[in-house]
């Protein structure tokens, strides 16, 4: 006898799937931004902020755990797709234009391990080997003075921008959330929350490499 | 528009069967007017290989004004040629300027597999129909044609997705080969008619469990499918889909069984 179909074994199900986690990722990343904005504010801002957060474990574990599930589940439907639609194809094109894919879809699969790097990058250095642990302000202007280190998360984000662009727009898509009399602002309201977010991250190392926000 | 002679090279994927491998041949395709259509051109370098007692160039070609579906080929890397809305055969030489090279593949998808040079056996869409895209009507004598009052609003709606002429050109487009403009296209227009609700239930998740069964990629939303549709079917009905399928797996009163190809 066969099984029953299900949903996330459909491939739109899957695509559901990916709209859903990122959807959860991108919200998490609106509140982690501005949580960041703390830095502008000095030390005790910041130090404190990260404090208060740590005082609420059912929080801080909560959120961690949907995180990771949600990413779990964002990466293993993204490599079901990828290997799916690698093989549909078949034999290759010798001639193919484009007519409709923006750099950031077209991007994604590369934009995509750029972040997740990016990801255990960033949480090696804050959050499980802290130069400085509970100094939070001084870790990270420390960590930005390093223009190395200032470069990869500059490189991360920019990857991150790119990624959410056609993330969120796509969502709203593969969500079915598609009438010519919104579709406008579904395109603007991707492009207003992933540059938002890009912007703001990247003013944080770039404003520590112009020596604006100092120890 | 006044005539003009062209010269042209063309480049051409020559398979000589399915399990056989492919390669690009090039020909000199003379003297070809701006009048004539792409497929004439083709008849024209055609005449002249059977003539030099060569195996003409296959191509699939039917009623040669645009609307059954049948013809189709990626003409320098975009499904059906550059002109925007317009099939193969619809497609004319003016298009193109003396001295231009043209590149000729199949439509390329694991879906599709090529059966001769330009050719692809499309049976897979045909089979997605098959899986749900009916309706359950008596037959017999035609039935009053007002009988089922629908709304104009939702009848052009209707019409507007049930343009398909199901050519494959959107999998062809597809960077991920997927049929999902076509599979979507048929969900919605019956989706949308009163004729349609009888089977609305398991339609979605009927046609999607076959359009994956076929070896079809997923949709990444980049709208390829769109721009190469000859048609123009939007892809707001891939939208329209994903809604149906879910809500079809949540009001699910029978488990459907997964599709094999």
């Amino acid at each position: 006898m066969q099984r029953a179909l299900t949903l996330q074994q459909t491939t739109i199900g899957k695509k559901v799937i990916m709209a859903l986690s990122g959807l959860i990722i991108v919200g998490f990343t609106i509140g982690h931004f501005l949580g960041n904005l703390n830095l502008y504010l000095g030390p005790e801002a910041m130090d404190g902020y990260a404090e208060k957060l740590q005082s609420l474990p059912p929080l801080v574990w909560g959120t961690r755990l949907v995180l990771l599930f949600a990413l779990g589940a964002h990466i293993s439907s993204a490599l079901s797709l990828w290997a799916r639609n690698r093989q549909a194809r078949g034999s290759r094109y010798q001639k193919r234009k484009d007519l409709a894919t923006d750099y950031a879809a077209r991007t994604m699969y590369w934009s995509g391990p750029i972040l997740l790097l990016f990801i255990i990058y960033h949480l090696l250095h804050f959050t499980i080997l802290p130069a400085h642990p509970g100094e939070v302000y001084r870790n990270v202007v420390e960590g930005f003075q390093d223009p190395l280190i200032a470069s990869v998360y500059i490189v991360g984000n920019v990857a991150l921008g790119f990624h959410i662009f056609h993330g969120i727009y796509s969502a709203f898509q593969t969500l079915g959330a598609n009438h010519p009399r919104y579709n406008s602002y579904r395109r603007d309201a991707a492009i207003a929350i992933s540059a938002a977010i890009t912007i703001g991250n990247l003013s944080f190392p770039i404003a520590v490499l112009a020596g604006i926000v100092t120890l | 528009m006044s005539e003009e002679l062209l010269n042209l090279t063309l480049h051409v994927w020559r398979q000589d069967g399915p399990n056989a491998s492919g390669r690009f041949e090039t020909y000199q395709a003379k003297e070809i007017t701006t009048h004539m259509s792409f497929l004439e051109m083709l008849d024209v370098v055609n005449e002249e290989l059977i003539e030099n007692g060569k195996l003409p160039i296959a191509f699939d070609h039917d009623c040669r004004e645009g609307i059954c579906g049948t013809c189709g080929m990626v003409i320098n890397g975009v499904a059906h040629g550059p002109q925007k809305l317009t099939t193969t055969c619809q497609l004319h030489m003016r298009q193109f300027n003396n001295g231009d090279e043209i590149w000729l593949e199949p439509w390329r998808a694991s879906g599709f597999p090529v059966l001769k040079d330009l050719v692809v056996d499309r049976t897979a869409l045909d089979r997605i129909i098959q899986a749900g895209g009916y309706i359950s009507i008596r037959t017999g004598s035609a039935p009053e044609a007002n009988e089922m009052p629908i709304a104009k609003a939702i009848a052009d709606h209707a019409m507007d997705a049930a343009e398909c002429i199901g050519c494959g050109a959107c999998v062809a487009a597809c960077p991920n080969a997927s049929a999902s403009l076509f599979t979507a296209a048929k969900i919605s227009h019956l989706s949308l008619l009163p004729q349609g609700q009888a089977e609305r239930q398991d339609r979605a998740r009927q046609m999607v469990a076959q359009m994956d069964a076929e070896g079809f990629g997923g949709c990444t939303n980049h709208g390829e499918c769109e721009e190469a549709c000859p048609k123009g079917v939007s892809l707001r009905w891939i939208a329209r889909m994903n809604r149906e399928l879910v809500r079809s797996m949540v009001k699910a009163d029978t488990p459907i069984e997964s599709r094999k190809r």
